[in-house]
């Protein structure tokens, strides 16, 4: 062996665990318009759990090179469960969530044989057919979940036993909020674990990652685990905070809409579903503005577009004017 | 033991053909081994064997007197035989350190670690400066790998296999494509690997082979054709009759 | 039992003419083309328009139920598809999923959401009982016009000099360029017949399973099940998986019409699992 340079200068990870300032402008920022923008708490509520939700595609999408156009079914199983436990009396919200997200990953465990083999097309199929089967199961319990009317009667505790959730929305937002910051924190330091190295290892070329001894399957499975469970999470604060859930939580859309938050904010970069939840809610928002039955048009007309214009080169130039606005350099991957 | 990677009757067949034909072969403790063969020789099936890409139709694999017929790539990769590829198979979106350091978190059995971040593990840093010194690739590790020079990433391709820290490296034309500025450097690297490691080297070029191997292996229609010293192999009138009468290289 | 069987190959005849456009395209160009749905939504919605709005006789629309959808994706091929055949099947997810949403919205828009319905000719009402089983006429027509369709096809794949083209165009599109074919002809003119098939089928199918804006949406995954469990090695794979699956579709809605659609689900799920490739995957 030849003489060992000095060890660990750490040149070369520190770029990606190094906390950055513009992170923390994100999040105090986002800390802000709870303070900021009162009258919004309803809306910055669903951005954020749309925003988790996006968080927890990315870290299959983005990371893993998993495409699914069923991430919903995790989101709608944690929500029908936070909910459920709501109405029978089992309101506390911190269970619910760690229900949601037992039953998810649980879920996710057992699901994620199913992706582990075939091409993209089949693993598209076969998640869209997990989701529409869960959709399918809810819609014929109707005694269980209220099948198309919806789950009603769902009554949740004050948080932590002091905090009442109000009609304005505070409490929930305060919630939603903080649970997707820690749980992004989180997922921040699964990406730059040696874990995380592996599976994008695995997602960059699987014939050589298994070459390093990288056990392929066993990663795949773990990440799509923690993801689903993370959808599951998202899927019980909108249940919580919205104290119903309808069969909508496992439509088809609601697993387009998260691709297409993530595909706004950037593949593959953390940030990247948080940003894309906000421009994807607000645009949802301007569309049934203008056209309030037809919004799905202009949504659609989006993802056209950003595909034809190509999305990088989309992502990269939005990215560029954030940049120059803010004058903020962030990347976390 | 004396032996640290040997098949008994490996058999491989696809369909009606047969890729690898009841191949006996041992690989020595330390040795310089190159497998050599003309084009469809069936080189490329019998490293995908002795990898555990492929199953066997018959016969077994042994590393260091174990059976690891029937384990899987990765559960090998961990006792210590590791492999080159003819093409690269790097990480595109990671850089050589990225790289390097995860064969070397996955050797340290770390792979499944998430509540520590990589950075902070000097013992990886450690070890992938090393790595990278020795491969010359200490000024690129922050480079993306595609980036890289041709020859660089022909470097990294050996620098990723030894970093799994192998008893057994297998490497599959190392410097297929190099061009000739970049080739001596390359040859060099793969000429001061350690001597506790055992290589076997799959190659097409007879002027590395020559340079570099001790003992030759002559594989032809998926079997073991002729085996024996540099001088014995390139003497034998069959060899050069079957191998390097067809390769102008000869 | 058997008028179950007779309607499930009905079902299934038609799921084929639906789908093999997209399983040509999928399984042929790798495209993957999920507002596939959307031709024979418009197909669909061209007899219904004709019939209602214009009196124009139910086969005489038939015609037009082809050549509009046809002429809409040779239109879309030529302006945007073909941008994206060398893109990532990420790329081509997304943007024929916001195709479909446009869609979907826009007929709403323009058509207004509830279920269309049209009335088939009284010659094709009613059903005929023949001994062992009760036989629907109209769904004995769609059978005679699908059959005559499947077969038309195979003879065009495999007789004819077009049918050669296209598979060498896919096998290799440089080296068919080559050999002086118009690759990009040919796979417009593919793109244009299964979207005209599918139109076909959507007006075929209006009387028997509906017609409404969200139509691309409620067949994406039988579409899809088609295509992968039939393999696309070749058409019959998705033959027969169509027929596998209108038989499946409608005994599990007919015995167990509790489970719903579980039946297919579940079916197609594990038969991915057990063949990712598809049911009929030849070692291609």
């Amino acid at each position: 062996m030849q003489a060992s340079p000095p060890a660990g200068t750490g040149v070369c990870f520190s770029a990606a665990r190094r906390w950055r300032m513009a992170e923390t402008v994100f999040w105090l920022a986002a800390a802000a318009t709870f303070f900021g923008l009162p009258g919004y708490h309803l809306l910055l509520t669903e951005i954020a759990i749309i925003g988790l939700f996006a968080l927890s595609l990315d870290l299959i999408l983005g990371f893993a090179g998993i495409a699914s156009l069923g991430h919903a079914a995790f989101f709608g199983l944690g929500a029908y469960v936070a909910g459920l436990l709501g109405k029978h009396g089992w309101g506390d919200p911190l269970l619910g969530l760690a229900a949601g997200a037992g039953s998810a990953a649980l879920l996710g465990f057992l699901t994620s044989f199913l992706v582990l083999r075939g091409s993209d097309l089949t693993r598209l199929v076969v998640t869209l057919g997990v989701a529409l089967l869960l959709g399918e199961a809810a819609n014929q319990a109707a005694w269980l979940t209220g099948g198309a009317d919806g789950l009603q009667g769902v009554e949740i505790a004050p948080l932590l036993g002091r905090f009442e959730f109000d009609l304005f929305g505070r409490t929930a937002y305060a919630y939603c909020l903080v649970v997707t910051f820690v749980l992004f924190m989180v997922a921040r330091q699964i990406v730059n674990s040696p874990f995380g190295l592996s599976v994008r290892a695995v997602r960059d070329n699987a014939l050589r990652a298994r070459a390093i001894g990288v056990p392929v399957n066993s990663r795949l499975v773990a990440i799509y685990t923690v993801a689903a469970a993370y959808a599951g999470i998202a899927g019980a604060l909108l249940a919580q905070t919205t104290q119903f859930v309808s069969l909508d939580v496992l439509a088809l859309h609601r697993s387009a809409d998260v691709l297409l938050a993530v595909v706004i904010g950037g593949v593959g970069y953390l940030y990247g579903g948080l940003i894309g939840a906000v421009f994807l809610k607000v645009l949802q928002d301007v569309f049934a503005g203008l056209t309030p039955q037809y919004w799905t048009f202009w949504i659609g007309l989006v993802l056209v577009v950003l595909v034809l214009v190509g999305r990088e080169r989309a992502v990269a130039g939005a990215r560029d004017v954030v940049r120059r606005v803010v004058g903020i350099r962030r990347r976390t991957s | 033991m004396t032996v640290s990677l040997e098949t008994r009757g490996l058999t491989k067949r696809f369909g009606g053909i047969v890729a690898t034909d009841n191949v006996s072969f041992r690989l020595e403790v330390g040795a310089r081994h190159a497998l050599i063969g003309p084009n469809g020789a069936g080189k490329t099936t019998f490293i995908n064997l002795l990898t555990g890409v492929l199953p066997p139709t018959a016969g077994q694999v042994f590393l260091e007197g174990t059976d690891v017929t029937r384990m899987t790539p990765e559960r090998r990769v961990l006792r210590g035989l590791a492999r080159t590829f003819q093409i690269n198979q790097l990480f595109a979106s990671m850089t050589p350190a990225e790289t390097i350091g995860a064969a070397v978190s996955e050797r340290l059995r770390r792979g499944s670690t998430w509540w520590r971040s990589l950075g902070g593990q000097r013992e990886i840093e450690a070890e992938v400066e090393t790595i990278a010194a020795r491969f010359g690739l200490a000024d690129a590790l922050g480079t993306n790998v595609t980036r890289l020079a041709y020859g660089k990433q022909r470097l990294l391709e050996i620098a990723v296999a030894f970093a799994c820290r192998p008893r057994v490296l297998l490497l599959d034309e190392p410097a297929a494509g190099v061009p000739e500025a970049e080739r001596r450097e390359l040859l060099d690297t793969v000429a001061a690997l350690p001597r506790d490691v055992s290589v076997l080297l799959i190659e097409h070029d007879m002027d590395l082979v020559f340079s570099f191997a001790e003992r030759i292996s002559v594989l032809v229609n998926g079997a073991l054709f002729a085996e024996g010293s540099v001088e014995e192999v390139s003497n034998d009138p069959r060899v050069r009759a079957v191998y390097l009468g067809e390769d102008e290289h000869g | 039992m058997l008028t179950i069987l007779f309607d499930g190959i009905a079902y299934g005849m038609l799921l084929f003419v639906l789908a093999c456009g997209l399983s040509v395209t999928l399984g042929l160009m790798n495209f993957v083309n999920l507002a596939h749905g959307a031709f024979a939504m418009a197909g669909g919605y061209v007899t219904t328009i004709l019939m209602n709005r214009y009196g124009v006789p139910f086969l005489a629309t038939l015609p037009a139920a082809f050549l509009a959808p046809a002429v809409l994706g040779v239109a879309l091929e030529r302006t945007l598809y073909r941008q994206l055949y060398s893109r990532s099947h990420l790329d081509q997810v997304l943007f024929s999923i916001g195709l479909v949403f446009m869609a979907v919205a826009a007929v709403d828009y323009l058509m207004g959401s509830q279920p269309q319905l049209i009335v088939i000719p009284t010659w094709l009402q009613g059903r005929v009982d023949v001994t062992v089983a009760q036989v629907g006429i109209y769904r004995s027509f769609v059978i005679a016009v699908c059959a005559v369709l499947v077969v038309t096809l195979q003879l065009v794949l495999t007789r004819t000099r077009f049918g050669s083209q296209l598979r060498a165009s896919v096998d290799d599109p440089r080296v068919a360029r080559g050999l002086g074919i118009n690759v990009s002809a040919i796979f417009a003119t593919t793109f244009a017949v299964g979207s005209g098939l599918a139109g076909l089928g959507g007006a075929l199918g209006a009387e028997l399973v509906g017609l409404d804006p969200t139509f691309p949406i409620k067949f994406l995954l039988y579409f899809l099940i088609v295509v992968t469990v039939g393999g696309t090695s070749s058409l019959t794979g998705p033959f027969l998986a169509s027929l596998i699956l209108g038989v499946a579709d409608i005994a599990g809605k007919y015995y167990v019409p509790a489970a719903g659609a579980f039946v297919i689900y579940s079916l197609m799920i594990v038969v991915l699992v057990f063949r990712p490739n598809g049911l009929f995957a030849s070692a291609r």
